[in-house]
């Protein structure tokens, strides 16, 4: 730091400064406690001894000369694992003049892979610490393997307790070459060794004098310097749109966050998946209007035509699309106590949109400590395995390995709402290996039941299946509405019978119910039925579904077709399909 | 590559506008809540920057404890009037007539009946399903490792045992009928990357942020200041003028100041850098009981 800088060139300076997010794997007796609290503590040191370089007319409050626990300042989980509280993972904070650093600090033992996906999603490098007493072992390999599974980039092995082993060099390079051997298949584009004692602060922050034969730098300057601009996806444009703005009549802004790729003004866009193209009219700030935007930025978009985009959709470049497709594979980790139910639909939300998923296939189970593979027809929490998915509507996504942000996604279990699980896309699913129907489809089917569930019914027809029971003593104006409204929505395009209902409202009752579950619209014609059967038919039915209405001249009132239109209007409200 | 850096402010500002932009899309009926202090001020700029050109489509609240500084209150009604702002101002009054307050039921139940209850009420009257709040993980311990969406069943309360898992920016927004949810869009902002942040886009800020001399009376090793008449006379007779400036604002009995010559943006910046200690060790009520900051949040208050 030059010493010319006044305090006000330095904190403009520090302002700058850019933001690596980190995850710190290994556990408790590692040392990952005292390294992270000398970080968080010496990095305030650099920071006095900086600012008392510069010239400064003012005091300061703070002392940092006073002696620290390092370990203190972890203790906030440590009560809470007695309290009972689910701790995933704990997040510092620490900055340098050089950067800002985000600590994801996933505990020990328990949980392991749940708390380690969950804290390295968005981690640009992770430290790894070995004890060079015992140098790689089991739980080293594993947190390798997750770190390779969330396609972190940069892995800093930090060799701890050196002191340990007498800043023996040789202990050092065999645990490099064991390490080095091991991690070859993850195929982890970046990885540094560093010995070191976070106790002693040798090479921490300062290159320690006890290991003269290490030429490298102190673990802090490394992760300073590290260069992770190009770790984002620059190349491909993704813009899942988030809000569409509408401020006034003439402004109709998408708003989003880059999620990979450079949009600049007056590029031709494609929107997915109406596949209408237009061109970039504005890119919108607060500040006011920037030629081009990249991710990681939040910005309001403008097209040059009036095309129809809502949140969900994407905007991309036209020449090159992301994949477009229902069907894809996944590696997917189980996060939920309950185990997987491998029948069930699951809400997916990708990007920004929100859409139903089925399990096709698990092709098989990873063991993290081995890297095994096994069969398996379910997941249970921490399990880890390559899924076949397909959605009810497409999605627009990128492999995992290429873009994080548009290969990412979570599961949503549509009974507890809870986040079940989560996953990264492999790819699209070649049709020619693809399993048509999964084993429990066709052991479902061999009992005798379908393997199509409604939902996936009422997808295809784009409706939800309803009863509009209509009733009064006046049969012909009941006929009249009934097919009236059986030829709207016919025109509409919809799947809808007319059924007169017979004497027995209960059989009656229960060939609608049918019918509806199978996606189907029906419409009933009785006459008044008695507020007995009505309790009945409700009673026995979906409330969503089963809709009676009762057709009386009075109620109608003077202008017919006002009412055909407010009826009209309701059924189409209560027919979308989820 | 250099063309496309952006600093760690510009990296957070952009993570915030991102999640409050995914809550207005996702919910029905959002609110952010409003304390006037320097990290609402913060927030209140990102949900301006988030939709702008347009007027932000949510009220700010704020739930008036009866107890805050004057000059929040001036600055408050300022700010909102000054930037096309709905303001919401709720206060409990059945405790405010019963003269609830700090020096007379202690700092245990005034926070809980003019804090919480009267956001609780506040939240059900106006039936909102999802509130921002300006809370930030590093600002003490148990917040470390609080999510960014925090869900919240029915009676508003948070079930430390049943949080969901929080990847890369995804967040699940589904709940059930009547549950709702707490935001933390400024989760991964340290104390000195909001007065960095201040800095550089000029945020307005409440003056008592800035040293001055002040009328302070020490209580029990906090320096509080004499800002009315409802501080007991034997009390007020104790104050001395300090140079004092406050890092948290709340209830004036509450809060305590810190002795600081700090009057400039640049100083308070500069006096964060080297600071070792928390910020939250100026607030009487974290105090009051143990561990309880996690109490209060499992209570509703944040």
């Amino acid at each position: 730091m030059s010493t010319k800088l006044n305090i006000t060139e330095f904190l403009d300076q520090d302002e700058k400064k850019d933001l690596l997010r980190l995850l710190t794997a290994g556990s408790v007796d590692d040392g990952k406690s005292t390294l992270i609290g000398r970080l968080l503590f010496d990095s305030k040191k650099l920071y006095e001894d900086q600012l008392d370089a510069l010239e400064r007319d003012s005091k300061r409050v703070g002392n940092a000369g006073e002696n620290i626990d390092y370990a203190l300042l972890l203790d906030g989980l440590k009560a809470e694992r007695e309290q009972g509280i689910t701790i995933d993972v704990a997040y510092r904070y620490f900055s340098t003049n050089k950067r800002k650093f985000i600590i994801a600090d996933t505990p020990g033992h328990e949980q392991y892979t749940r708390n380690m996906i969950t804290g390295g999603s968005t981690a640009n490098l992770a430290i790894i610490l070995v004890d060079a007493r015992t140098g790689v072992i089991t739980q080293t390999r594993r947190h390798s393997f997750l770190i390779s599974l969330l396609g972190i980039k940069h892995v800093v092995l930090a060799v701890n307790k050196m002191d340990l082993v007498d800043y023996n060099q040789e202990v050092f390079d065999n645990i490099v070459a064991d390490y080095r051997k091991f991690a070859e298949p993850l195929g982890i584009p970046d990885i540094h060794c560093i010995p070191l004692s976070a106790l002693n602060g040798d090479n921490v922050v300062e290159l320690s004098d006890n290991m003269p034969w290490y030429k490298g730098t102190p673990l802090l300057e490394y992760i300073e310097t590290i260069k992770i601009d190009a770790d984002h996806n620059f190349k491909n444009f993704r813009y899942p749109v988030q809000y569409v703005l509408r401020p006034n009549l003439d402004f109709r802004g998408f708003c989003g966050k880059v999620a990979s790729g450079v949009v600049r003004k007056g590029d031709e866009v494609m929107a997915l998946p109406s596949g209408r193209v237009s061109r970039v009219k504005g890119i919108h700030t607060y500040e006011g209007e920037i030629d081009y935007a990249f991710p990681p930025q939040s910005v309001t978009i403008t097209l040059e035509d009036e095309i129809d985009v809502s949140r969900g959709e994407m905007l991309v470049h036209p020449n090159d699309l992301p994949r477009v497709e229902r069907d894809f594979e996944a590696m997917l980790v189980w996060m939920d106590e309950n185990a997987m139910d491998p029948n069930q639909q699951f809400f997916i939300k990708h990007t920004t949109n929100l859409s139903r998923v089925r399990i096709d296939n698990i092709q098989y189970k990873v063991d993290v400590n081995t890297m095994e593979q096994s069969a398996t027809d379910r997941l249970s929490l921490n399990e880890i395995g390559r899924v076949t998915f397909t959605s009810n509507k497409p999605l627009f996504f990128d492999p995992y390995k290429e873009n994080k942000s548009c290969g990412s996604f979570i599961l949503i279990d549509p009974i507890t709402n809870n986040t079940c699980a989560v996953g990264m896309i492999i790819d699209k699913v070649d049709n020619s290996r693809k399993t048509v129907l999964s084993e429990s489809e066709i052991a479902e089917m061999r009992k005798g039941l379908s393997s199509i569930q409604s939902q996936d019914r009422e997808s295809q027809l784009n409706q939800k299946g309803c009863t509009f029971w209509f009733h009064g003593a006046d049969r012909a104006l009941v006929n009249e509405v009934a097919f009236t409204m059986e030829r709207r929505l016919f025109d509409a395009g919809k799947t809808v019978v007319v059924l007169p209902s017979g004497q027995n409202i209960i059989q009656s009752t229960i060939l609608f119910n049918i019918l509806n579950e199978q996606g189907i619209i029906v419409i009933s014609t009785s006459d008044a039925l008695s507020e007995e059967n009505q309790t009945m038919i409700d009673d026995m039915s979906n409330k969503e579904r089963m809709h009676v209405l009762t057709v009386d001249a009075s109620l109608i009132g003077s202008d017919f077709a006002a009412y055909l239109q407010e009826l009209t209007n309701a059924v189409n409200e209560l027919i979308q399909a989820d | 590559m250099s063309d496309y850096n952006l600093s760690h402010l510009r990296q957070l500002e952009a993570e915030s506008i991102h999640i409050i932009r995914e809550v207005v899309a996702e919910f029905e009926n959002p609110v952010m809540l409003y304390s006037i202090g320097k990290d609402s001020s913060v927030m209140v700029r990102l949900a301006e920057k988030a939709f702008a050109p347009g007027k932000v489509p949510f009220p700010l609240m704020h739930i008036d404890s009866k107890w805050k500084f004057k000059e929040m209150i001036e600055f408050r009604d300022q700010y909102a009037k000054e930037h096309g702002w709905d303001l919401i101002v709720e206060h409990n009054e059945e405790a405010f007539k019963a003269g609830v307050g700090p020096f007379t039921h202690g700092s245990k139940v005034h926070t809980d009946l003019m804090k919480t209850k009267a956001l609780l009420a506040a939240l059900d009257k106006h039936k909102f399903d999802a509130a921002f709040g300006g809370a930030r993980r590093d600002e003490e311990k148990s917040r470390a490792k609080e999510r960014i969406y925090s869900f919240r069943d029915k009676f508003h309360q948070w079930d430390p045992k049943n949080q969901r898992p929080e990847l890369w920016d995804i967040y699940n927004a589904k709940v059930h009928k009547g549950e709702s949810i707490r935001v933390f869009p400024l989760s991964n902002w340290t104390e000195l990357d909001i007065w960095q942040y201040i800095r550089l886009e000029n945020i307005p800020i409440v003056p008592l942020y800035y040293a001055k001399e002040r009328p302070v009376v020490n209580m029990d090793g906090n320096l509080i200041m004499a800002d009315d008449d409802r501080m007991p006379q034997e009390l007020r007779d104790k104050a001395e003028m300090k140079m004092v400036r406050f890092r948290t604002l709340g209830c004036y009995p509450l809060t305590g100041a810190i002795e600081s010559e700090a009057d400039t943006i640049e100083s308070i910046v500069e006096e964060m850098m080297t600071t070792t200690k928390s910020e939250r060790t100026t607030r009487v009520i974290d105090f009051d009981q143990e561990a309880s900051m996690e109490q209060k949040k499992r209570e509703g208050y944040f």
